[in-house]
């Protein structure tokens, strides 16, 4: 029964990851983040995982803050706030937040605003999605670590 | 033991059955990592240490130079190394305060640090700036996000290899005339596994080949025309 429900678990997390490709939320950085994790970094992907949101929710809320000042015109301070978002979202594999951030910057460099205030609300949307569905995932192995006992190391997602 | 001596740090590749780490005291390479992004430096840091490397991760150029020992505050940069030898520094090209192209220049002038193979990084492939960086002294430029192909390809690079200089030239080479056929690689011999330990025959260049430099594939032009096509 143990093997049923591991079997199960890590069928439910292919599932979850092939939709979160399709849907082109990650790309084959994670992968590549998941090849890095084994039994003597066990917890390295939700390791990194975890600083990324950290410095993603510090990121938002200076972007939110410049963009609500009605004097604003620091865009040269909202470019780095996007360079930083861009290149850590890069390298975790958050294709979609990435691609948002890529437009945001247009829309900074071109001084609009209006543009940067939609641009703003998508990327907080699709971050909130993307923060549900990797924990999501993570709790799903975790289920799987339970039950499969001492097995180890963390099936690869092929 | 005569064995040791001769193949202490060759590819280990081509010698899986032998135990290297009687050598182990400069086994490893010790790579410096520059980076201001916290994922960044959690991410390199594990690629690099995966790839058998010992890592120094650090958020700035100031503190890269501090730690090398080229500080602005100490002109006499024959302190040394904080304990360590570094045998690759790899940073981000993007940084505040000093960028990565800064510290590349600071290092390739200094006449203690010079030799140090120096590799950039960065998320934005722009042929001006890998131009640039190269023209400096850099032996690679690698678009983020870094993958363990690039950190694999990086081991030629490190200064306990003495294929090394032969790898960097040619990437330069490629990057320059992309149709240029790479030179063969040196034909520095380690010991056959399967061979008696007794006096190897070290100048027939015979059966063993060392692993061939990156394919054009795994070159870092080839690979920015690739994502550039995207």
């Amino acid at each position: 029964m143990l093997g049923l429900g591991v079997d199960r678990l890590r069928a439910d997390m292919n599932r979850l990851l092939a939709m979160l490709f399709h849907q082109g939320v990650l790309d084959e950085q994670f992968l590549q983040l998941q090849q890095l994790q084994d039994e003597s970094s066990p917890n390295f992907v939700s390791e990194v995982v975890n600083i990324y949101f950290q410095e993603s929710e510090k990121l938002l809320r200076n972007l939110r803050e410049l963009l609500m000042d009605k004097e604003f015109s620091d865009y040269k301070k909202m470019g780095i706030h996007l360079n930083q978002f861009i290149g850590s979202s890069s390298s975790i594999g958050a294709k979609r937040l990435r691609n948002v951030c890529v437009a945001f910057r247009a829309a900074s460099e071109q001084h609009n605003r209006t543009g940067c205030l939609r641009a703003l609300e998508l990327l907080e949307h699709d971050y909130c999605y993307l923060k549900n569905k990797l924990h999501e995932l993570f709790q799903i192995e975790q289920q799987r670590i339970l039950a499969a006992g001492v097995r180890y190391p963390i099936q690869q997602i092929n | 033991m005569a064995r040791n001596g001769v193949v202490s740090w060759r590819r280990r590749s081509e010698l899986d059955g032998l135990d290297l780490s009687p050598m182990s005291n400069s086994g490893e390479a010790h790579v410096l990592a520059v980076d201001d992004s916290l994922v960044d430096r959690t991410v390199i840091e594990r690629l690099l240490r995966i790839s058998s490397c010992k890592v120094t991760a650090v958020d700035s150029g100031f503190r890269a130079l501090q730690f090398l020992g080229l500080d602005e505050e100490d002109k006499s940069s024959s302190v040394g190394f904080d304990g360590l030898k570094v045998d690759l520094i790899i940073t981000d090209y993007c940084m505040p305060g000093m960028t990565g192209y800064e510290l590349l220049k600071k290092i390739k002038e200094s006449s203690t640090l010079k030799e140090i193979p120096v590799v950039i990084m960065s998320s934005e492939n722009v042929l001006a700036r890998i131009d640039r960086c190269l023209e400096e002294g850099a032996e690679d430029f690698i678009v983020k996000p870094v993958k363990l192909s690039d950190v694999k390809r990086l081991k030629d690079y490190m200064t306990k290899d003495a294929g090394g200089v032969e790898e960097s030239g040619i990437n330069k080479r490629k990057l320059r005339e992309p149709s240029e056929q790479p030179p063969s690689p040196p034909s520095i011999l380690p010991l056959s596994p399967t061979s008696s330990l007794s006096s190897p025959p070290l100048s027939s260049a015979s059966s063993l080949s060392v692993p061939s430099s990156p394919t054009s594939l795994d070159s870092p032009i080839t690979r920015l025309k690739m994502t550039n096509s995207d």
